[in-house]
């Protein structure tokens, strides 16, 4: 069993060499992101996500000199920080000229110390939203397609004052995602004169969370904000909240958006609202269009994915080179203005652009434009829910 | 001043939720507190045993709800009970005969029976998983509230509504009958008394001529029963999830132990004593409080001992003060 087991290995090893060998130009985008773990069931399209516009560069032909654009996949668990950090090590081993990844925030700051700054390889990360990472000190190799919490906070805070709530109740998962966007919500919406009554944590995967619930109703409030996750702590919450008649209008901000939320909590949820990161317009619809049906392009952070592989996939055609270095401070200038607008289905188009040194400006599926430390700046899209169902009803 | 309201809302976010607690941990720690009587030993997998009992239940509520058959105002998991009850009978005996008994007769120190319980925990917690999955499952049907908080505001007129839910009713009925069927069974039939009389001198009831394998199965059988019953409320009134039974099993020995070990009586208070500590421990007591002081002396803050996450922290400490200055207990039971 164990000769066997090494003669395998030694044959794949041959085989890949050769097949190395056999292309003359080839580009490697490692996709690290959490195929396993609690947000497992976004981590399939979003690497179909990114492979479609992997795909997309291959076929124009067009990307530096014809080459190939080959994924590499890469579990981080989307909790296990060691996992990252190995499969981060074996993607820099295995040749790749940038990670799209992690997707968690806490294994994205994982990876982005242990890995991407000691071999000085760019991340594009197209999921992770801790404000946390706006700061990191990251040696410019640090981007992401998905706004900031902080961005998020600011969002709510607006939604809630223009719908004239003066007083919140605020709860939260107990994690870095959690935390991060409750003290966003909590510090915007006092700035612009609303009221905090309390701010509680609450754990995810306990069966009852009546005791919470005597805390958040003693402290009152108009609604109660749940920054959660909408399969986990953040629904017996609001059903607890609910049976107990302590709140009645509920704030969802991102992780609470989902068909699942009001599916399982009823009638009840009716006139609940929140937003969501996510664009609507010509970007996600010639996604959708594209994806057909391969996968859910409108699942949450598969835009995201798609354009953080097609800006690196631009930024090393603008710079006519694979090498990190050369490369990664090309990103922030395709992604803005000034330049030509690029959609989703327009690599192509944007490789002849870049080819004879023109401008481009990336819209992509997820109307990028990075801000600050290279980050997006945010489109969200607002919900409420009408009728037992999640209804768009605007955009900010 | 306003003590009704007072009153309404110290009940609907403590009273009636630590009833209806303390009732769950009251039957889980009878359980508890019957092995350890009369086995002699503290069964760690008794959480799982609970969830293995609510799992058949679940499945047999599903199958009975796909057949269209309903108990109308009363959710279908009362009628899926008893079969929980009989599949968790036939998993504790089968798990008797293949592991314990073998330590039974080897006539094995109460710490290996610990340990043994606790590797039949690890592989329930698998079975169970594997049979339904990690998730959370749904099975509560029929009526929500026997009265909601909503109506309650618009019947009496009050500012603060009341709740009480179905299950929490059902809980509390249901631990009445078991607890009044126990008692019945210890005290006033042949098999109960033979019971106490094996868990009181074990040598003296040999002699006297008691079967004590028929005693151990006797005690499996209605450890079975009271499991699945505390499972299945626990799953109804909150949710169903395995890992969440694994979590009980730590307020569960701390009821059984306060009690005292052994003490049917004092499982059934030390049940109530922890699922009351936890829940006004960890109560924010501002609204109570604002509705009976004068309006000038109202707290601003939450008036709150510890954050809600400390729970557990709670049933730990009142452990550890048992232990340390009443090892036996309230309730007169056995030394740990």
């Amino acid at each position: 069993m164990k000769k066997m087991l090494l003669a395998s290995t030694a044959a794949a090893l041959v085989a890949s060499s050769a097949l190395a060998g056999g292309h003359a130009k080839e580009v490697k985008l490692g996709v690290l992101i959490g195929f396993t773990g609690p947000i497992e069931s976004l981590a399939g399209p979003m690497a179909s996500g990114a492979e479609l516009a992997m795909q997309e560069a291959t076929d124009s032909g067009k990307l530096l000199d014809a080459a190939k654009v080959i994924p590499m996949r890469a579990d981080t668990g989307c909790i296990d920080n060691g996992l990252s950090t190995s499969n981060g090590e074996r993607l820099i081993a295995e040749g790749v000229h940038g990670i799209i990844g992690g997707d968690c925030s806490g294994v994205t700051g994982a990876i982005l110390q242990n890995v991407a700054i000691p071999n000085g390889m760019v991340m594009i990360s197209p999921s992770a939203t801790s404000p946390g990472l706006s700061t990191v000190e990251d040696n410019d190799l640090f981007f992401r397609t998905a706004p900031s919490d902080a961005r998020e906070g600011e969002v709510m805070a607006e939604v809630l004052q223009d719908r004239g709530v003066t007083s919140i109740a605020l709860t939260y998962t107990n994690n870095d995602y959690g935390k991060g966007l409750a003290d966003a919500i909590e510090s915007n919406f006092k700035k612009i004169g609303g009221e905090v009554t309390i701010v509680a944590a609450h754990e995810d995967g306990k069966a009852d969370y009546s005791a919470e619930m005597g805390a958040l109703a003693s402290a009152g409030g108009d609604i109660l904000v749940v920054a959660g996750y909408l399969d986990q702590g953040g629904l017996g919450i609001i059903n607890a909240a609910l049976d107990s008649g302590a709140f009645e209008t509920f704030g969802l901000p991102g992780g609470m958006i989902g068909d699942s939320l009001p599916a399982n909590v009823g009638s009840a949820l009716n006139g609940s609202y929140g937003q969501i990161a996510g664009s609507g317009g010509e970007g996600i619809e010639k996604l959708t269009a594209m994806a057909g049906d391969a996968f859910d392009a409108t699942s949450p952070y598969t835009p995201e994915s798609y354009d953080a592989a097609a800006l690196f996939m631009l930024a090393m055609q603008a710079a006519d080179s694979t090498d990190p270095a050369e490369y990664g401070p090309k990103i922030l200038e395709v992604a803005n203005a000034p330049g030509e607008k690029i959609y989703p289905g327009e690599l192509g188009k944007a490789f002849d652009i870049l080819r004879e040194g023109g401008d481009i400006d990336y819209v992509g599926a997820s109307a990028v434009e990075l801000i600050g430390p290279g980050e997006s700046a945010g489109t969200y899209r607002l919900i409420e829910v009408k009728d037992g169902e999640n209804a768009t009803i605007g955009f900010k | 001043m306003d003590f009704l309201n007072a009153f309404i809302a110290l009940s609907n976010f403590v009273i009636i939720p630590a009833v209806a607690y303390g009732s769950q941990l009251a039957l889980g720690a009878l359980g508890v507190t019957l092995i350890y009587g009369i086995l002699r030993f503290s069964n760690f997998a008794h959480g799982d045993t609970m969830a293995f009992g609510a799992m058949v239940t679940v499945l047999m509520t599903w199958f009975f709800q796909a057949q269209g058959v309903s108990l109308g105002p009363l959710p279908t998991a009362l009628l899926a009970l008893p079969f929980g009850i009989l599949g968790c009978m036939l998993l504790v005996l089968v798990t008797d005969r293949a592991v314990y008994r073998f330590y039974r007769a080897q006539k094995a120190k109460p710490v290996i029976f610990v340990i043994v319980s606790l590797g039949v925990t690890f592989i329930l917690n698998g079975i169970v998983r594997f049979i339904i999955g990690p998730d959370d499952q749904r099975f509560l049907d029929g009526e929500r509230f026997i009265i909601s908080a909503r109506t309650f505001r618009e019947m009496t007129g009050l500012r603060e509504g009341l709740a009480f839910k179905t299950t929490q009713g059902i809980t509390i009925v249901t631990a009445v009958v078991v607890v009044a069927l126990l008692f019945w069974f210890l005290n006033r039939t042949r098999t109960g008394k033979s019971m106490r009389a094996y868990s009181d001198n074990e040598d003296l009831a040999l002699l006297s001529g008691i079967n004590p394998e028929r005693v151990v199965m006797v005690t499996w059988l209605i450890v079975a029963a009271l499991a699945t019953t505390a499972g299945v409320l626990y799953g109804l009134d909150k949710s169903f999830k395995p890992f969440t039974y694994f979590q009980l099993l730590l307020p569960i020995f701390a009821s059984a132990i306060v009690g005292g070990l052994g003490n049917p009586l004092g499982a059934i208070a030390g049940g109530f004593v922890i699922a009351f500590s936890e829940v006004t421990v960890t109560y924010a007591w501002k609204k109570v409080v604002t509705y009976i002081v004068p309006e000038e002396v109202a707290p601003s803050g939450l008036l709150q001992l510890l954050s809600t996450d400390y729970k557990f922290a709670v049933s730990f400490l009142i452990l550890l003060i048992v232990l340390l200055f009443k090892p036996t207990g309230l309730f007169k039971g056995k030394a740990v």
